[in-house]
């Protein structure tokens, strides 16, 4: 044992430090997002009743939760070139994280419709609204509130993932690291900091969704 | 006057015979096999109050719930306040918004407050003004006795208050026709009277109503016309008098026997 601690790699580099935790939040945000309307698409397709989509929607699913990120990763980056489509390493990882959130997703959404009560629906029907009121006003904030923790618990997984996409030279925290790392050889002391900021990511992001259940989810704790 | 009196309910002298429902000859068969509906026939007028009873099973659920268009039917004709009710009709939502339905669970809408739950159909479906709905709402809600919980939501209610909630919500529609389907069944003994009394309130008002429910005392007192269903076929109908006291068929009899113990 006779490597000497200097967290002056950190100290001397804050600036990157802070910047590779918003490129990395921004990437997250920005791939969740769109994942979040594929999951809500790929769940209108699977409970739609309406077997093509279904079977669109099943496949989809199938096929990204079957195989591995990042080789999802690598096809859009390195694979679709082959056909002309060339994307920057940014553009790559938001598109494969946002397949792949959308993915796991759907899977959770799906499950929180179909957990919607037919009564509830049919009374929504009664009033005579129309089938896609019926989704926005009487199902949509019912099934986001069923499956809220889950679809949070695979927030932060995606938000994990992200570092992933260094592989591919997308700038974000765990690239800062990488840069770093090779400069200094210092992977102790940055290695052991990038995970402490992605702890205070997660963290930050868990507090927000804390106050989002707050403020839109509090009627969850009287259904019975 | 009557509570109610200004949702529209009070039927004018001209028109008060006139019909709200006329279902002729109505069949349905559950996936081509089981013959629920075997052709059930039953006209309501404006300002009428039927009960309709029998055992379960009978096709009594199926039956109403074919007067909104919630389950479909494959032979026979339905028209609701003259409205051709087609077995494959496109436009559903016009006769659901001129008919309310009141359910056994309540139904209501769990991430909504009470009052928002009375005014999301006035909104959305009649495009009323929030302010419009509110105001409204607000008096259905004083009328059924929850104004005070208005703000709530359904899970912090009593059942006896979410279905008086729920017949609140049916009736912000101003609806032609109220069908209730055991309103009270799903509900604690001492929360049944409460829900009772505003179907009472809602009935002396003039409102038209088609009710499934076994409360006796609730039909001799409020029924105009008893109809009993038996094997998906109207078996007997007639007044409370004529239903209670001098029943004519055996499986009226058999059924009066059962619930009047
Ligand atoms: N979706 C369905 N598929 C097949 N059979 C059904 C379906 N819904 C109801 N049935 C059957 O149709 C019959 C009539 O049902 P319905 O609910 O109309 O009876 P009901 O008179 O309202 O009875 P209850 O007093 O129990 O509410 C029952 O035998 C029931 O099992
Ligand atoms: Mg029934």
């Amino acid at each position: 044992m006779d490597y000497t601690m200097q967290f002056s790699v950190v100290w001397n580099n804050v600036g990157l430090f802070i910047q590779g935790v918003f490129l990395t939040l921004q990437l997250a945000l920005t791939s969740i997002a769109f994942g979040l309307v594929l999951g809500v698409l790929g769940a209108l397709g699977r409970t739609s009743g309406n077997k093509i989509l279904n079977a669109i929607a099943v496949a989809y699913v199938e096929f990204i939760r079957n195989t591995p990120f990042l080789i999802q990763l690598f096809f859009f980056f390195f694979g679709l070139p082959g056909i002309g489509l060339r994307l920057t390493p940014w553009q790559a990882s938001v598109l494969a994280l946002a397949i792949n959130f959308g993915a796991y997703s759907t899977e959770i959404i799906r499950a929180g419709i179909e957990g919607i009560g037919k009564g509830q629906i049919e009374a929504g029907m009664a009033l005579g609204l129309s089938k896609l009121k019926v989704f926005r006003h009487v199902v949509l904030m019912p099934a986001l509130g069923n499956i809220y923790p889950s679809l949070v618990s695979q927030i932060v997984i995606a938000i994990l993932f992200t570092s992933v996409v260094s592989q591919i030279s997308a700038e974000e925290l765990t690239f800062v690291g990488n840069f770093l790392q090779s400069r200094t050889f210092r992977s102790f002391e940055i290695y052991l900091t990038i995970a402490f900021l992605y702890l205070g990511i997660v963290w930050f992001v868990k507090f927000l969704a804390f106050l989002i259940q707050q403020k839109f989810f509090s009627f969850m704790q009287y259904i019975r | 006057m009557t509570q109610f009196d200004s949702m529209g309910a009070i039927a004018t002298a001209d028109d008060s015979k006139d019909a709200v429902i006329v279902a002729q000859d109505v069949e349905k068969w559950y996936s081509n096999k089981f013959h629920v509906l075997q052709g059930v026939s039953l006209t309501v007028h404006r300002g009428e109050v039927v009960v309709v009873m029998g055992p379960s099973g009978s096709g009594k659920s199926t039956f109403i719930r074919t007067f909104n268009a919630l389950e479909p039917y494959q032979k026979g004709s339905i028209e609701i306040d003259g409205i051709k009710l087609t077995p494959n009709m496109k436009n559903v939502e016009a006769v659901r918004r001129e008919v309310g339905m009141v359910f056994q669970q309540f139904n209501l809408f769990p991430h909504l407050t009470v009052l928002q739950n009375v005014m999301l159909a006035p909104v959305e479906v009649r495009g009323w003004k929030k302010e419009q709905a509110k105001q409204v709402a607000g008096e259905l809600l004083e009328r059924v006795g929850i104004l005070n919980q208005a703000n709530k939501f359904p899970g912090q209610l009593s059942g006896g208050q979410q279905q008086r909630v729920a017949i609140a919500r049916a009736l912000a529609m101003q609806p032609k026709v109220m069908l209730f389907d055991e309103p009270t069944s799903a509900l604690d003994p001492e929360m049944v009277s409460e829900v009772l009394d505003v179907m009472r309130t809602l009935a002396q008002s003039g409102m038209t109503m088609v009710c499934v429910t076994h409360e006796v005392g609730f039909a001799r007192q409020v029924a105009d016309r008893i109809v009993f269903m038996a094997d998906g076929l109207i078996v007997e109908e007639g007044t409370p008098q004529e239903f209670f006291g001098n029943p004519k068929h055996d499986r009226t009899k058999q059924f009066l026997a059962q619930i009047l113990h």
